[in-house]
């Protein structure tokens, strides 16, 4: 490696975004089949069954067809806004990826501050969907755009009160360490009404059901991503997804205990199974929430996060606090 | 505060409940078919178009007599019918019987008023076309050529 | 449309349909917004106006059966039941007993075909997905029944002066009977899934309320009225066909709400079974369509014939001049009256509302447009 022109560490990052773009793609697929298939399911149909063997091919046929779509910029639109809005939304949702530590040795890199990292990436998609509502020039679109940047800002805070409760316990903010101190005891069983919080307020984050304000068909037609078509609309699905993903590996890094798991040969990169099997766990619950409950209204949404969570999650701070002095 | 406690406790049951409920059915069988390659049967009951019957005594011959009354009858005026004089023959021949079911509302008053029960209703639901000429059925054609 | 005369600079204006998610159908609803919330409604109509009523009075009275289902396609037996009934009164014609009860039993099928739709549609306005599914698996079981006995599964044109165009059998009464066993099971099942569902309950209470008062006021029919407390049913009130002769409850609430107007509903489901049971259980013999003439001519005069649809009341008047085409028909909606009270419950709530009101107002566009 040494006479490499590449220095090995630069060579190791090019490798991990390489992987970390396939994940994003990969998720998006499974993650859509499994979504129509669950709801088909949940709602006593089949789902997709027509394109391969139970309609495994679906989701790829479906891409080929959006990628082929025109790009139908409206007439009033702000056309570098609306043009950059999907990419704006897409392009940070590949980067926490390159912090999560999918086993102990499968990590792009181990920041000492990957939690903070992650947790400001994805908070960019809240501009991605504000440029989105405005730069298509849609009152629709609009109103879920504002409807967005008010639930995140909301719900950002008991997520990140949970979370200092799981720092104060392991004093780092580096998620392999975060994982390696959940070694034979998961947060889960220490602090369940923080996973709740902080399960809720991701839920909330990632703006699903019964959340889904931002986009809520029923009222705004489809929100902030009425007006968009073709390749703009599917890298904003793509994004939903790959947040969603994010979202619930943090879960699991910070309560279920990471890759930890029944022993594996090579577990220093196997036990990445047990890691996506908890991931995949929490997406399929999300999706079960999702076609069981009706949408909140907006105002009792951000009555829920500042009368219920917030409270909760600062008194759960303060007990963590008191516990760990004494 | 009470109250407080009570709406978290009581809430949060009732999603759990639904859960489980969408849980359950999610392990039931699925009741729906995939239409094309699967079809349910249906009802023989079922009013599709109308048709000409043929006779059960002489089955070459169906048994409109040209009469028009369903013709003029018709709400919609879907109906175009026409017979002529024939030597040797009783009666009217039919020689054209046309039913335009781009306007066909399916009230069956044709059915009903025809004097020798000549007309019935077709079990065809699936009708496709891509041009309106293609729902403009002579149904004189068909009986003729279920022969 | 509204004409407001001064120009609020924080007031904009949004156009809610004709194509629109939640207003099903081609409604188109002009809204006065601040933010988020509805400042002033005013619904358009119009967008499937088809003129029945013209229609009516250009062609001899048995064109309009077809007509008549085309009007609510959620009720169209009831619509059917309804344009006979008017025919009857006006002409001196008596449906035979078997008739009126096949009429009564396919009616309330047709009322509960409606109200499992509205109870999947409403939830879906709301935003859930799935109970509007199991709906259905209930209402295909109803058109199946229906599709048996008259031959088509929506736009029915089953009923004639005098009678019904087709008997019912013991099949089709077995069937009934099954079904009604099955609808029994299903009820505490929506009960847990959406009735006892803290979002649900959280997004109708108090919503759209409105006192008997303003009801009246607007001329609103149905559940929506029953909702405010009071018991008013044509099948009750102005009693046709032979609903005097089944036991059965006008179920009322007090709220006045989304809350209360969706439980009126859901408790009719129960009360159309066992009005449903009783038909079966005493279905008279006898013919299932009166001697009448092949050609009736109404005879110079007025009548008025109503009926309770699934949305309100339903009114038919007739007047004819002796000849065989109608001289006047008016038709007299239940949705349309529904309908105008919107802009007033409507003032000031949040969008989201608005669609829970809309909803639970069950309306039918083409019904109102007709």
């Amino acid at each position: 490696m040494t006479d490499s022109f590449l220095p090995p560490e630069l060579l190791r990052i090019l490798f991990a975004a390489i992987c970390a773009i396939v994940v994003v793609f990969g998720n998006a697929l499974v993650m859509g089949y499994l979504e129509r298939k669950f709801a088909g399911r949940f709602q006593r149909r089949p789902g997709p069954m027509e394109v391969g063997w139970q309609g495994l091919l679906q989701l790829a046929v479906d891409g080929v067809k959006l990628v082929g779509k025109q790009l139908v910029i409206p007439r009033q639109a702000d056309k570098v806004l609306y043009r950059i809005a999907p990419i704006v939304s897409f392009a940070p949702a590949v980067l926490p990826l390159l912090v999560i530590p999918f086993s102990p040795k499968l990590q792009g890199r181990d920041f000492d501050i990957g939690l903070i990292f992650i947790l400001a990436v994805v908070a960019i998609n809240v501009l991605a969907i504000l440029i989105a509502g405005w730069g298509s020039n849609n009152k629709y679109s609009l109103l879920g755009a504002m409807r967005s940047v008010a639930q995140n800002v909301a719900y950002e805070i008991p997520m990140l009160l949970t979370l200092l409760s799981v720092i104060l316990v392991t004093n780092t903010f580096s998620l392999k360490g975060i994982v390696a101190a959940q070694e034979g005891l998961w947060f889960i069983l220490v602090m369940p009404v923080a996973f709740l919080i902080f399960f809720v307020a991701t839920v909330a984050e990632t703006n699903r059901a019964p959340f889904d304000l931002p986009e809520a068909e029923s009222e705004l037609t489809a929100g902030f991503m009425t007006e968009f078509s073709g390749m703009g609309f599917s890298l904003f699905f793509m994004a939903e997804y790959t947040y969603m993903f994010i979202a619930c590996s943090l879960t699991v890094i910070l309560f279920l205990g990471g890759w930890h798991g029944p022993p594996l040969p090579y577990a220093e990169y196997t036990s990445a199974l047990w890691f996506f099997l908890k991931v995949y766990f929490l997406l399929i619950v999300m999706i079960w929430i999702r076609w069981t409950f009706p949408r909140v209204r907006f105002d009792q949404l951000l009555n829920f996060c500042w009368k219920y969570l917030v409270p909760f999650s600062l008194v759960h701070l303060l007990v963590t606090a008191v516990v760990l002095k004494i | 505060m009470k109250d407080y406690f009570a709406q978290i406790f009581t809430g949060g049951k009732s999603l759990l409940v639904g859960m489980m409920i969408t849980l359950r059915e999610f392990f039931r069988p699925v009741v729906t078919v995939q239409y094309p390659r699967e079809r349910l049967p249906i009802s023989p009951n079922y009013r599709g178009h109308t048709i000409l019957v043929r006779d059960e005594e002489k089955p070459e011959k169906h048994r409109c007599i040209s009469c028009k009354m369903c013709e003029r009858e018709c709400p919609s005026g879907c109906i175009g019918l026409q017979g002529e004089k024939r030597e040797g023959v009783k009666g009217l021949v039919l020689v054209r019987y046309r039913l335009d079911f781009t306007k066909c509302s399916l009230c069956g008053t044709c059915v009903e008023v025809c004097p020798t029960d000549a007309l019935d209703y077709s079990n065809e639901y699936r009708h496709v076309g891509f041009r309106r000429e293609d729902f403009h059925y002579d149904l004189l054609a068909m009986v003729e050529e279920q022969k | 449309m509204s004409t407001t005369p001064e120009f609020r600079e924080h007031r904009y204006v949004l156009n809610m349909g004709p194509q629109h998610p939640s207003t099903h159908g081609v409604l188109r609803v002009i809204l006065e917004m601040e933010g988020e919330y509805v400042m002033d409604p005013q619904p358009v109509l119009g967008y499937g106006h088809r003129m029945h009523e013209k229609m009516a009075e250009s062609r001899s009275w048995p064109g309009f059966l077809p007509n008549a289902a085309r009007m609510d396609y959620l009720a169209s037996l009831i619509y059917n039941h309804g344009y006979v009934g008017v025919v009857e009164r006006l002409a001196g014609i008596e449906a035979t007993p078997r008739a009126e009860y096949i009429r009564v039993i396919t009616s309330e099928l047709n009322r509960l075909q409606s109200h499992l739709l509205w109870l999947g549609v409403l939830v879906l306005d709301l935003g859930a997905f799935t109970p509007i599914m199991y709906t259905f698996e209930d209402r295909e079981k109803i058109l199946d029944i229906l599709e048996d006995v008259t031959g088509s599964r929506l736009t029915y044109c089953y009923m004639r002066v005098g009678g019904v165009v087709r008997d019912i059998d013991d099949k089709f009464i077995e069937r009934t009977r099954e079904y009604i066993k099955w609808q029994r099971s299903r009820m505490p099942m929506y009960d847990k899934l959406v009735t006892g569902n803290i979002i649900f309950r959280k997004r109708v209470e108090g919503i759209g309320e409105f006192t008997p008062d303003l009801a009246r006021r607007y001329g609103l029919t149905g559940p929506v009225l029953r909702g405010t407390g009071v018991a008013y049913d044509i099948r009750r009130a102005e009693p046709y066909s032979v609903y005097p002769d089944f036991d059965f409850e006008i179920p009322t609430e007090t709220g006045g709400d989304c809350l209360a107007a969706y439980l009126v509903r859901v408790r009719e489901i129960e009360q159309s079974l066992r009005i449903l049971e009783q038909a079966l259980d005493r279905l008279p013999e006898g013919p299932f369509l009166a001697k009448v003439p092949k050609k009736i001519k109404l005879p110079a005069g007025d009548a008025t014939y109503a009926v309770e649809s699934p949305r309100g009341e339903l009114v038919y008047h007739l007047t004819a001049d002796g000849s065989e085409v109608p001289y006047r028909m008016k038709i007299r909606v239940p949705s349309f009256s529904n309908l105008s009270i919107l802009p007033e419950v409507c003032r000031g709530m949040l969008l989201s509302d608005l669609c829970a009101c809309m909803g639970s107002l069950d309306l039918v566009i083409p019904e109102i447009d007709r």
